[in-house]
């Protein structure tokens, strides 16, 4: 009993980042329908930019924190203004057939400047972890925790109380009718993936000093970005939520009770599983964006 | 004209190995050869029919895992009481088990892609390749997992480095010709229509699940052939043979090379199979490599879309 609760408590803390993770790609790949593959190196770019501030700069972690995710906004403008701004209208495998690219090249850009050893970030956190009776928890466990729950919420304020926000809702359903009521649709375009980028940076900055940081790391996190989207439907944030503590749970009693060698393999299998009876995702009534 | 054109390239591949005298160039002319099978079979599928695969290498791997296993022959408990033994077979009969292995895991994900497409289909082949991998990683009392298989036997008892480019090269023939009359047969222009205009193709009573499905069969099967033929000549094969790296890299050499084309995947193949010794030759570290190619294939989306051979033929006329 006391080591189910462990595993529900492990799953809990590793569902605030995969949901952070989740919504910042249901943005990306759900309403701008970018299939996103830059969304790892993005996540790993979090982790590296940790790296450099804390480790080689001696700049504070929470300072640093924040610098990453301000640093995860510019690289995704940037890499939207460059690489997509000009396949407007293309269809979908144009604009992932270069994503595929900027992800080969990205990837190797991050082992050529920081080599393939991995990294250790250091934290500020007591090492002593949380013991709650039968369970504990580590402190960094639960300040990434609480920082992904405040950014997951944001970012649900952002898209729907926001002028922005609906700026990018009306963009995305309909360009040209919103482009006819003065919104700058290629300004719209460069501001959601940024804001993407900037939680996919936020969850490898977060999640970089409680692991460690390495070049591929964010293979696996964009795999399980992209489960988590699929099982929440595509631009949903709730969904994207939900979905991200669904696999979160899935995996951790998966890994505990029937095999650990299969704990990356859940996500995979959920994905297909749901693709085939339930493709519009677990909460999705349908697809908001056709 | 062009069947005399032909004839004589074919002349020149097959008298390559006594003039090109560097064993190495050899060899890696021969994987080049098997990576162009492998990219042939994928033109199958993204060129003709439409369906861009991103798991392609997930048939490849079953063909090399499914065909060195039947040669090296495997004992494994499917339950507790149960084992299934197979005694070692030949490995032109090892070969066939691995075609028809990758040809079933390309009729399931055919029947998938039937009921979801674009990006969807996408990240469905993606996954199933992913699971192939851990599969291959876990299952080690199959698959000895990282530890790798060892030992497997060549074809037709095939050690030196000719024979095998001499086999390849037959292989790739006889692959080319297939795709040849299968897209210039009335299956062949279904699935041509149906990836041009799906809706159109079905009002005129082209059967939607039929012709992907056997569109996903050849070309897995063709891509199963090029695994078998992989894990004979390098004779070890380890999970890593399910890596998306490799997917990736038989989908540049079809987009440069040029989708839908039947040249296309041969060139592409040539010049990616070949640029990385080219590179390496120029002393570039395989970062940097890889980061040429990822740029290489932004560019290519960029200026040619349709590919080098289009873009040739165009220029031509």
């Amino acid at each position: 009993m006391d080591q189910l609760l462990q595993h529900c408590l492990n799953a809990l803390m590793l569902g605030g980042t995969y949901a952070l993770l989740g919504i910042g790609l249901t943005l990306i790949f759900g309403i701008m329908k970018v299939v996103n593959f830059t969304h790892g190196e993005l996540y790993a770019f979090g982790a590296y930019m940790m790296y450099m501030l804390v480790m080689l700069t001696g700049v504070n972690f929470f300072v640093a924190l924040g610098l990453a995710i301000i640093l995860g906004v510019l690289l995704g403008a940037l890499l939207e203004f460059v690489l997509l701004s000009r396949l407007r209208g293309a269809d979908i495998d144009t604009t992932m057939l270069v994503m595929i690219g900027a992800w080969i090249a990205l990837q190797n850009a991050e082992q050529l400047a920081w080599t393939g050893v991995a990294v250790n970030i250091r934290n500020p956190f007591p090492a002593a972890p949380l013991v709650m009776g039968p369970v504990s928890v580590a402190w960094n466990r639960v300040f990434v925790f609480a920082i992904a729950l405040a950014l997951i919420f944001a970012t649900y304020r952002l898209i729907n109380h926001t002028k922005l926000g609906r700026a990018m809702r009306a963009t995305f359903q309909d360009r040209d009718t919103a482009a006819l009521m003065g919104v700058q649709i290629n300004r719209i375009h460069t501001a959601t993936f940024a804001l993407g980028s900037g939680l996919a940076a936020a969850a490898g900055a977060l999640l970089g000093p409680v692991f460690v940081a390495y070049p591929s790391m964010g293979d696996l996190a964009a795999a399980k970005a992209f489960a988590v989207v699929i099982l929440g439907g595509l631009g949903s944030i709730p969904g994207a939520t939900a979905g991200g503590f669904i696999l979160a749970f899935v995996e951790e009693l998966g890994a505990g009770y029937i095999s650990s060698g299969y704990r990356d393999a859940m996500g995979f299998v959920l994905i297909i599983v749901i693709l085939l009876f339930r493709p519009t995702g677990l909460f999705a009534r349908r697809e908001r964006i056709g | 004209m062009k069947a005399a054109a032909t004839l004589v390239i074919l002349a020149v591949l097959a008298t390559v190995p006594w003039w090109i005298g560097n064993p190495y160039l050899l060899h890696v002319l021969i994987v080049t050869g098997i990576f162009v099978i492998a990219a042939m079979s994928l033109n199958l599928l993204l060129g003709y029919a439409g369906q861009l695969s991103l798991g392609h290498v997930a048939f490849f791997g079953v063909g090399a895992y499914a065909s060195a296993l039947t040669s090296l022959g495997f004992s494994v408990h499917i339950s507790p009481a149960m084992v299934w033994q197979v005694d070692a077979k030949p490995a032109w009969l090892a070969m066939l088990a691995g075609i028809v292995a990758a040809g079933l895991c390309g009729w399931f994900i055919g029947r998938i892609a039937f009921k979801i497409r674009g990006a969807y289909f996408v990240i469905v082949s993606i996954s199933f390749a992913e699971v192939a991998r851990l599969v291959a990683t876990n299952w080690v009392e199959l698959t000895q997992g990282p530890m790798a298989l060892n030992n497997i036997p060549p074809l037709f008892g095939f050690y030196k480095k000719p024979e095998n480019y001499w086999l390849v090269l037959a292989v790739a023939v006889i692959a080319f010709i297939l795709i040849q009359r299968l897209v210039s047969s009335k299956a062949g222009r279904a699935m041509i229509a149906l990836a041009e205009n799906e809706a159109l193709a079905t009002s005129v009573g082209i059967d939607v699940t039929r012709y992907l499905v056997l569109a996903t069969v050849v070309s897995a099967a063709m891509a199963g052939a090029a695994g078998a033929l992989y894990a004979h000549y390098v004779r070890i094969v380890d999970p890593d043979v399910f890596l998306f790296l490799y997917t990736v890299t038989m989908v540049i050499m079809v987009i440069t090379g040029g989708k839908g084309t039947l040249a296309g995947p041969v060139v592409g193949g040539l010049i990616f199979g070949l640029l990385p010794e080219g590179l390496r030759a120029a002393a570039i570290r395989p970062e940097a490599q890889w980061i040429v190619y990822g740029v290489l294939m932004v560019l290519v989306v960029y200026f040619l879309p349709q590919g080098i051979v289009p873009a040739l033929r165009r220029q031509a006329k």
